[in-house]
């Protein structure tokens, strides 16, 4: 497949890229070569050939142990990326961890950009499958954060207890956490704060650094439940996201913490908005104009988000590019909850279902966690609008049942629209 | 992990200072020895094999440390690491190893004949004996480093290897990878079989990676002779058996091990070793002759006593809970081994076990007699 990726830098992009540059022709040049064509990099070294290195993956339920065979890994093996990013890297989370027989992981991650071009062969089959056929060969995905698009999506307190959505932006130009150095690291931190500190208004907020806070502003954070902890899944920790722990990690939220960032963790930063109750429609319209707020300010100083037209927005793990959107509630729903037919509703409405405490939790009460299943594929408004119909039926569905009526399975909705 | 050579010279675009490590709340070997200007004159550097300074450091900055346990801080991720990077391992080793210089020669001594008694130890006291060392093979990156292919490749040399043994020697090589579960239980049973690591220290340094893959426990059919093959090292090589009987325990150790590397000689690949450094293993606190020689020994009235500690350091003995490292003892037995690895040779240091635990053994009697031990106190080694 074609796999020219031209990026656009803007000329203060440029001028930012030569003032890291230190002694030597050698780098500058090195930098402007990144302007075009993904370079295939350097060789790895190499003593074995790739027969003697191609793990064993026998005993694996992962996605990039489903679809890396000895002939893919043979092509890649030894590639890198200009920054060096090599397959090995890419897919030692998943060597490392076989997966469960029920859920399946991804097993591969990023380091930059350009992995997913250099080793498009792999990521591609591991994307269409985790994307329910997606391909990123042949179809273009829609990004779309035009809030005022969106019908509805202000629920009856009575069943939504909260309102949050998510994602992620990776800054161009910088490595991703499973690859970055500690200076690249630092930079992200440092572009990222500054433009959050030219936020304004209801978005006006502070910068807690993992390294300098003090023991009330952590005390705090942990009962506003905005801390994150060092990863100790070791699906996180063997794709070396948590090296260099807490070096230039932090929180940063709003004054009036609806609005929160989270600085180099699993990705260069994530980005929530969130309030009780059920007004979706406001959260989701204060999370794009915080989006776009902090995109325009960060390219006043001549950064970007990582994009492309293939597969939306860059992250770390490829379940979560595309929009890398997931807005969800907490909903209690005590007779729905109970009936037989509930997973397969949720699974029409294209929703899934988690524990109040995230991914991998389970529900407490009748409470639950629902959230959109796709990320990619979709734009952000349409997988909102998914989740406000869904609920819509989920809530109407337990109203029914509250008056002794019945209901019904709805038809499945189409995936890409 | 290891990143390619190209990661290392994409690193060279950014400063020292946004590169260097915070080390302000560090307390390891490794940042009390690195400073920025030491980090400046590393950092373009790398091995044969394309191990890096962050490669070496990365354990250390991962893990800060504790205020009362010293831990290194740093690995190698072969054997030209300790040449390259000597400056940062160095002083770590002097630290460490109380004082090693860098001009210091050491002594390796395996001929077991030299060892003065060791087999009259008192099995009501002494429940068990053991030794154990850890072996490189030479031409091969180390666990940090290596990849998958030269894991593998270590594994093979060294089931040829030991599976050509006899006598005493003859065993059996167990895979990680494709052990039965009786294989499992019994390898449990007899406290063999090793685990993947959880210890942060160890993960931190990729030591755990392609887990299960290459690794495995290789043990003679008496049970008394144990080789782990791509734990924390290449080899780690234990010799063991119930009571106190630790000249044999060290005979066949010193056999064992000398059997082994005279096949892989044969293959070109001997041990890694230089007169410096001794036996060159992973870590640098196994320098030198990686030698713990130890017992389980019951001293219930000693180790409650004021001077065990000062008893202990003056003997150069150290010890630890049955568990091993990092445990608690049980019921007053004690782990008691040598403290030194590096500057002394393997019979020395064993000759340091088996002399200070028959004094011990003699101070606890004397205790449980209601007698003073003040008299018997030595004087430090």
């Amino acid at each position: 497949m074609a796999s020219s990726f031209a990026r656009i830098l803007s000329s203060k992009r440029k001028v930012g890229i030569l003032s890291l540059v230190g002694a030597g022709s050698l780098t500058v040049g090195f930098f402007l070569n990144r302007e075009q064509h993904v370079n295939a990099g350097a060789h790895v070294r190499r003593i074995y050939p790739a027969s003697a290195e191609y793990p064993d993956l026998r005993k694996h339920n992962n996605c990039m142990a489903s679809h890396l065979t000895p002939a893919v890994y043979a092509k890649l093996c030894d590639k890198t990326t200009p920054n060096g990013y090599t397959l090995d890297l890419a897919i030692q989370t998943g060597v490392d961890n076989p997966g469960h027989p029920f859920i399946k992981t991804v097993g591969m991650v990023a380091g930059d950009e350009e992995s997913y071009e250099v080793f498009a062969d792999i990521f591609n089959s591991v994307i269409k499958e985790r994307h329910n056929g997606y391909d990123p060969c042949n179809m273009k995905h829609p990004t779309d954060l035009d809030s005022s698009k969106i019908r509805g999506g202000q629920f009856d307190a009575k069943y939504v207890l909260s309102s949050r959505v998510r994602t992620g932006r990776s800054i161009r130009g910088l490595s991703l956490p499973p690859a970055c150095t500690r200076a690249e690291r630092r930079e992200v931190e440092r572009v990222v704060i500054d433009a959050l500190a030219g936020l304004k208004g209801d978005l006006a907020g502070k910068y807690y650094s993992l390294t300098l806070m003090n023991e009330q502003e952590q005390q705090q954070l942990i009962d506003d439940h905005f801390l994150f902890d060092k990863p100790v899944s070791p699906l996180l920790t063997c794709a070396g996201m948590a090296r260099d722990w807490p070096d230039a990690r932090g929180i940063w939220h709003n004054n009036e913490k609806t609005f929160l960032v989270w600085v180099n963790e699993e990705d260069h930063t994530r980005v929530i908005s969130m309030e009780k109750g059920g007004n979706m429609k406001r959260v989701f319209e204060r999370f794009c104009r915080g989006l776009q707020e902090v995109e325009r300010l960060i390219q006043e100083k001549g950064w970007e988000f990582m994009w492309n037209e293939r597969l939306g927005y860059i992250l770390t793990c490829p379940s979560n590019l595309g929009t890398g959107l997931r807005a969800g509630v907490h909903v209690t729903l005590p007779r729905l909850s109970k009936d037989p037919r509930f997973p397969k509703i949720l699974d029409n409405l294209r929703l899934q279902k988690r524990g109040t405490g995230g991914v991998d939790t389970a529900a407490v009460g009748n409470t639950f966690d629902i959230s959109n299943l796709d990320r990619l594929g979709q734009s952000e408004v349409q997988l909102v609008q998914t989740v406000i119909d869904g609920l819509n039926y989920l809530i109407e569905c337990e109203k029914k049942l509250e008056r002794g009526q019945d209901i019904k399975i709805p038809a499945p909705i189409s995936q890409f629209k | 992990m290891p990143f390619g050579n190209t990661h290392n010279n994409f690193k060279l675009n950014y400063s020292v200072e946004d590169e260097f490590p915070d080390l302000t709340k560090h307390n390891n070997h490794m940042a009390k020895v690195l400073t920025q200007e030491m980090y400046a004159k590393l950092r373009d550097k790398q091995t044969p094999t394309g191990f890096t300074v962050d490669d070496v450091i990365q354990t250390g900055v991962d893990n800060p440390g504790h205020p009362f346990i010293m831990t290194v801080g740093c690995v190698a991720g072969d054997e030209e690491s300790y040449e390259v990077f000597k400056d940062l391992l160095d002083p770590v080793i002097s630290d460490r190893h109380g004082g090693y210089k860098a001009t210091d020669k050491h002594k390796t001594d395996l001929n077991f004949e030299n060892l003065k008694g060791g087999d009259d130890l008192d099995p009501n006291y002494v429940l068990s004996s053991r030794v154990r060392t850890g072996r490189s093979i030479k031409g091969y990156a180390l666990p940090p480093h290596n990849s998958r292919g030269e894991r593998r490749a270590v594994e093979k040399l060294s089931v040829e290897a030991l599976n050509s043994l006899d006598g005493e020697f003859k065993g059996k090589y167990y895979p990680l990878k494709s052990m039965t579960d009786a294989e499992q239980e019994q390898l449990i049973a007899d406290h063999f079989l090793f685990d993947k690591p959880v210890s942060p220290l160890l993960l931190g340094a990729g030591m755990a990676r392609d887990w299960p893959d290459a690794r495995g426990i290789w043990h003679n059919e008496n049970k008394t002779f144990l080789v782990w093959v791509n734990e924390e090292d290449h080899l780690r090589v234990i010799s063991m058996q119930k009571g106190g009987n630790m000249k044999e325990v060290f005979k066949r150790f010193c056999v064992g091990l000398q059997r082994i590397e005279e096949i892989f000689k044969k293959h070109n690949h001997g041990f890694m070793w230089n007169q410096h450094l001794g036996f060159i293993l992973t870590c640098p606190s196994n320098l030198g002759t990686g030698l713990r020689g130890g017992v389980h020994v019951k001293l219930p009235k000693l180790s409650t006593h004021a001077k065990f500690e000062e008893i202990l350091n003056r003997l150069r003995l150290q010890k630890r809970g049955t568990g091993g490292v990092d445990t608690a003892s049980v019921g007053g037995v004690f782990d008691i081994s040598n403290a030194d690895r590096i500057g002394s040779s393997e019979v020395d240091q064993v000759q340091c076990v088996v002399d200070g635990v028959k004094l011990m053994v003699e101070m606890e009697k004397k205790l449980e007699k209601g007698e003073s031990i003040d008299s018997m106190i030595p004087a430090q080694k």
